[in-house]
């Protein structure tokens, strides 16, 4: 009986149902002190001074940092391809750029006083004119660093050719503004500094990639990695943003040393609004051209990608989207050019997608304004361009390679299950009568990318004498239930229950080496790594068995419900777990450690419908239904795939519905706390009509994709195509996203001719 | 997150709150449920150096009828409000708004007298007790005195009490012949973007607007408009005159005034006119 | 000031400042670092305790104001690991944590939820869940493990 497939209850779940998870800022450490940052309160400004001296005297304080007390350099961009001149100081030296940005640190025996303290530090600005939209920035005027001559910060240009939509009968053309978001994981950042006397430091850090903060941690202090040990413990969310070491958790690191005692840092959920990295934020210049019956010809995407004030991974992310451009069709010929420019805002970083949803929501989103332009129902003229399930491996016109997928039957599966031709009836009733409150009906089909740029992965398997088993994962889960999957794969090659393994993580003194979790890469990188570990232990045992019992290795075989191996044939003659684990005791142990590395990404693909009810006299807009249809190969635990797909999907609907992040024109931004951003709830969303489609890939042994952020993916155009669907015979082209009921209302006067404000 | 420090004070009668009032002046706050208070504190808004705890005052939270009127003491929380059987039955739109103020949670702790005593103009339940002509009883060092609702919201955050006194108990009319309460909101747990309030007693109607100005206010062109026979719909039009809607992330004062007609248009058409 | 608390069944009486909101009373001065902090504006959640029995957001109550009353946390919910709660057993069986930090605030939102009003509907959780955020689930598994809970005692107290 196999244990793969099943929905296996959690491990992890008893522990944070009765005492709750062990997060960052749960760790006490004796002796420690707190920090607090003092944040820019200006988008664009020069420091004349920093007044410390009242927060120095305040009680229980015990230093004040600023950027002349650091003697660590400014980091240059994350990435070679960006301008090098956009170093950024971890305390802002002599220039702020965003609001948020950090200005100084207080530390105190308590965080309330540092609180207190913090509040009687007086900068002095000058502001300088704010950057806020990547229109200006582009134009240069104000340089948010002079030293690079320019407010681009990477140019992804391929060149573009003005005959491009020749031959093409149709042609559709518009702006889209995939918009900021917040990521909002329910757990802010923390980190924690604790320097031994011998100077090694173990950092507590809320992370989706400890090795990585380790590396960046010894990279900023001049350390050998052997110096640190990260630990994160559970982590209470990430979605993508909490890559990498921010600003904050290397100065931590450093006070610890410069104090010597141990530093804790919280932050606070409006200062994580604007110093957590944002998502998305792309302008888009869009256009599609075609023939009338439906044919897509050629598509053409030019995108100017904000990247914040210091420009780290959302600046890069226009190469995803452009990995994804031409979606599940089969396009002849495509376009893309993008520009990152540098504005006064918070950065921005990956966010669950990262890159992805900008090109799916771009592509179906004007698919549909293609199909209204011809009179085509939105589902047959992407029926009509759809690759064919027998064309993979598929090369798309920017050479990405897909490795298998059957977009028709995601679509039809997706069509069947909402009744669409029921939903169209309605739809044609509720127009014809008038109705206050109109139907739409959104669909989008998608394809996307995980472990894109695969890296290897560590997995180890042990087997101890007492005949429970150790798995060491470099993944690093923050949610996604791998203590559980991994423990399934290695019950399943061991046939040692799942009680009976125990799944370490998080810690790179234990761990060796490690990449981490995002880009929905862990199971097809780290579980694979494990499963590889498995089969090996399992070898080594047989080895073993057959030395120990003097048999041919071939006639060993490992009969998993009992524990043992035997001689085929004769059971009495074998040796189970426990005393193969004992005898190996003295040879290393009964272990193997792996690092994998996947040939190449995957590509999970689905369909999404919506069905969403329009107030048209409010604008208001209620999500009736949303389906959807994902596969991602080969499902190790349909419990936790759902789970993965049903955040995904509100996170998508959010974006589409209701969340935007919001800066005024000074740069000052708006949205800055849970009260303000509108934060999807349970009480906007219906429950999901969830089918699952298995194509195994070829690409890996567990024939798996990935599927943390498919959901994401393909919901956010699919809400967004319905809210237009439901206003299109009123004269509607588009309405921008998020669609709240003031932009449904813009778009019906607009329609109409009457102007409103 | 973590407020600035205070004294505080516990006292467990009116006269006790009216008398710590009378003390500490200006820098003082009375501390009911806290949820209107303690959040502003928390990020630093406000910081009274001296708080006032009235939460354990007894026989502050009831609800009583007293002939044609409905008498609420003013600790009475909104959970409590919105689950009274008196209030069901007499005064079914206070009743039925309680029950919108935030999430459970909050209405486990929110109590009437703190929400109308804070006067914020995006509230539920100043609208409501407004659009009821309810009155406020509010003791001080004198005594007690009633302030009609048409009288008690004087500007942003702004009451017609004086610093010394504290709001005990509101009284509305016994109200049965229709209400409505709408509030536009995107997501469930927000503050109305606009709301109208709609109540019928004594052969008239009362409505009034949520967010469309610097208090809570009586929509009288749409009271007037009913008065001399106009249909809800004819009424609705003037929905939005005499008010100064802001504008802000979620709406233009252009939207508001609409949102307020079309809104007002539902609320009169629920309550059965 | 002084303080006493009755948490979990038992009365702690500490000194704290008057400003000391009841979360930091119970996760610094008790330890009880189950019940989190997800946001400074009353909004998450993520901090709901039940205080004599009904669901409140212990980031805006006062330990002055929780002084004699009796407080019950995630940690005081079920008896241990095995013997958990109907609520902790529904969200096990339905999937309906997966980071688990929204996990104590929203047990204890919904228990008092179920202990109110046993025959929910789906719209009803739902509308009674507005005030717990969750970025990993959508709820979906949430309101399931809800509804499951409402007919098997989920809301005993």
């Amino acid at each position: 009986m196999s244990i793969l497939g099943n929905r296996v209850l959690r491990k992890e779940d008893p522990k944070f149902l009765t005492v709750g998870g062990t997060y960052v800022d749960d760790i006490r450490l004796a002796g420690a002190v707190h920090v607090v940052y003092v944040r820019s309160t200006f988008a664009h400004a020069r420091i004349l001074s920093i007044d410390t001296e009242e927060a120095r005297k305040a009680p229980g304080v015990v230093a004040v940092y600023t950027a002349a007390d650091v003697d660590l350099g400014p980091r240059p961009p994350e990435m070679p391809m960006f301008n090098q001149a956009m170093t950024r100081s971890l305390l802002a030296d002599d220039t702020v750029r965003f609001v948020g940005e950090c200005v100084a640190a207080v530390v105190a025996d308590t965080r309330a006083r540092a609180v207190d303290a913090a509040e009687l530090v007086q900068v002095d600005y000058d502001p300088l004119p704010a950057v806020v939209d990547v229109e200006t920035a582009l134009r240069d005027e104000t340089l948010l660093f002079p030293a690079a001559g320019t407010n681009l910060a990477m140019d992804m240009s391929f060149g573009t050719d003005e005959h491009f939509m020749d031959g093409c009968e149709v042609v559709v053309r518009h702006q889209f503004l995939n918009h900021r978001v917040a990521p909002c994981p329910l757990e802010v950042r923390a980190a924690s500094a604790e320097w031994s006397p011998e100077g090694r430091l173990t950092q507590y850090s809320s992370t989706q990639a400890p090795h990585g903060v380790k590396s960046g941690l010894a990279g900023a202090l001049t350390l050998d990695e052997a110096q640190v040990r990260v630990l994160a413990p559970d982590v209470g969310g990430g979605f993508g943003a909490k890559m990498g070491t921010y600003p904050e958790e290397l100065l931590v690191a450093w006070m610890a040393r410069k104090l010597g005692r141990p530093v804790r840092w919280v932050e606070t959920r409006s200062e994580s609004m604007v110093g957590l990295g944002h998502g998305r934020g792309q302008l888009q210049e869009v256009e599609i051209g075609g023939s009338r019956d439906g044919r897509i010809l050629a598509y053409r995407l030019n995108v100017i990608q904000d990247g914040g004030a210091y420009p780290a991974i959302g600046a890069v992310l226009p190469f995803m989207t452009r990995t994804m451009l031409s979606g599940v069709y089969d396009i002849p010929k495509v376009e893309f050019n993008s520009r990152s420019v540098v504005t006064n805002t918070t950065p921005t970083v990956a966010y669950r997608g990262a890159g992805r949803p900008e090109a799916t929501a771009a592509i179906e989103r004007v698919v549909d304004m293609f199909a209204a332009e011809i009179g085509m129902d939105p589902a047959e003229v992407r029926r009509r361009n759809l690759i064919q399930k027998d064309a993979f491996p598929f090369t798309t016109p920017t050479g990405t390679v897909y490795d298998i997928g059957d977009y028709g039957r995601a679509l039809d599966l997706a069509l069947e299950t909402a009744d669409y031709q029921s939903l169209r009836a309605e739809q044609k009733q509720r127009r014809e009568s008038g109705a206050t409150k109109q139907l739409g009906i959104g669909v989008s089909v998608y394809v996307e990318i995980t472990n894109g740029m695969p890296s290897s992965e560590f997995g180890a398997v042990e087997v101890r004498p007492d005949g429970t088993v150790v798995v060491r994962t470099g993944t690093s889960p923050h949610g996604q239930g791998h203590v559980t999957a991994w423990a399934m794969l290695v019950s399943e090659q061991l046939g040692i229950p799942i009680e009976s393994i125990e799944v370490i993580h998080g810690d790179t003194d234990v761990v060796p080496r490690g990449v981490g979790t995002f880009g929905s890469r862990s199971l097809q990188a780290g579980g694979v790594a494990v499963n590889q570990a498995a089969t090996q232990v399992v070898e080594r045992a047989r080895q073993l068995a057959a030395d120990l019992l003097e048999a041919n290795p071939d006639d060993v075989i490992l009969d998993k419900v009992g524990q043992r191996f035997h001689v085929q044939g004769t059971p009495t003659a074998g040796r189970s777990w426990k005393e193969l684990a004992a005898e190996a005791e003295s040879q290393g142990g009964l272990t193997a450690e792996v690092d994998f590395t996947a040939p190449g990404p995957t590509f999970p693909f689905g369909a999404h419908l919506v069905v969403a009810e329009v107030d048209t006299e409010t604008g208001l807009v209620e999500i009736k239904r949303i389906v959807a249809v994902d596969d991602a190969g080969k499902i190790l635990n349909p419990m936790l795939a759902e789970g993965q797909v049903h955040g995904g999907l509100a996170q998508g609907v959010a974006q589409a519905l209701l969340e935007e992040v919001r800066y005024d024109e000074d740069g000052n931004p708006v949205t800055a706390n849970l009260a303000d951003y509108a934060f999807v709830t349970a009480a906007e969303l219906p429950s999901f009509e969830r089918i699952a489609m298995e194509t195994p890939t070829p690409v890996n042994e567990l024939g798996a994709k990935g599927i943390g952020e498919s959901g994401t993916i393909g919901s956010t155009p699919a809400v967004h195509n319905a809210v237009c669907d439901a206003l299109v015979h009123l004269g509607v082209r588009h309405v921008p996203m998020p669609t709240s009921p003031q932009r449904v209302w813009r778009a019906i006067n607009e329609a109409n001719g009457k102007a409103s404000a | 997150m973590i407020p600035a420090a205070f004294d505080y004070v516990r006292v467990d009668s009116v006269d006790g709150a009216v008398a710590a009032l009378t003390e500490h002046g200006e820098d003082a706050k009375l501390l009911a449920g806290g949820h209107s208070l303690l959040p502003l504190m928390k990020l630093r808004l406000a910081f009274p150096s001296v708080l006032i705890d009235i939460g354990r005052i007894e026989g502050l939270s009831y609800v009583r009828r007293d002939g044609e009127q409905l008498a609420i003491g003013a600790l009475t929380r909104h959970c409590d409000v919105n689950g009274s059987d008196a209030l069901a039955e007499h005064a079914p739109l206070l009743a039925y708004v309680a029950g919108k103020v935030g999430d459970p949670q909050v209405r486990h702790r929110g109590t009437i007298g703190g929400s109308i005593a804070h006067a914020d103009p995006a509230s539920d339940l100043p609208a409501a007790v407004l659009a009821l002509g309810g009155e406020l009883v509010v003791t001080g060092p004198s005594g007690q005195r009633v302030i009609p609702a048409t009288d008690f919201f004087t500007g942003f955050l702004e009451t017609a009490m004086s610093p010394d006194e504290m709001l005990t108990e509101i009284r509305v009319p016994t109200a049965t012949a229709g209400h409505s309460y709408q509030k536009f909101v995107r997501r469930a747990q927000d503050w109305a973007m606009v709301g109208v309030a709609v109540a019928r007693y004594n052969g008239t109607t009362g409505v009034s607007l949520v967010n469309m100005g610097p208090t809570p206010l009586r929509a009288a062109a749409v009271e007037a408009a009913l008065a001399s026979g106009a249909s809800a719909a004819e009424a609705a039009e003037v929905a939005d005159q005499d008010s100064e809607p802001t504008g802000d992330a979620n709406a233009s004062p252009e939207f508001r005034r609409h949102l307020a007609k079309v809104l007002t248009r539902r609320a009169l058409e629920e309550a059965g006119l | 000031m002084k303080v006493s608390i009755e948490v979990n069944g038992k009365t702690e009486e500490h000194d704290v400042e008057a400003r000391t909101l009841l979360v930091f009373f119970l996760r610094e001065t008790l330890g009880l670092t189950g019940t989190n902090i997800g946001c400074d504006t009353t909004n998450c959640g993520a901090c709901t305790v039940i205080m004599n029995g009904e669901s409140v957001k212990s980031c805006t109550v006062l330990a002055a104001q929780a002084d004699g009353q009796k407080v019950l946390t995630i940690e005081g919910l079920g008896k241990s690991q095995d013997d958990m709660h109907p609520m902790q057993e529904a969200f096990r069986q339905n999937h309906a944590l997966q980071c688990g930090y929204c996990t104590p605030g929203m047990v204890m939102a919904a228990v008092s939820l179920v202990h109110d009003n046993p025959n929910l509907t789906e719209a009803e959780v739902r509308e009674g869940l507005e005030g717990n955020l969750c970025r990993c689930t959508g709820y979906h598994n949430i309101v399931k493990a809800v509804l499951a809970a409402a007919g098997s005692g989920g809301g005993d107290l």
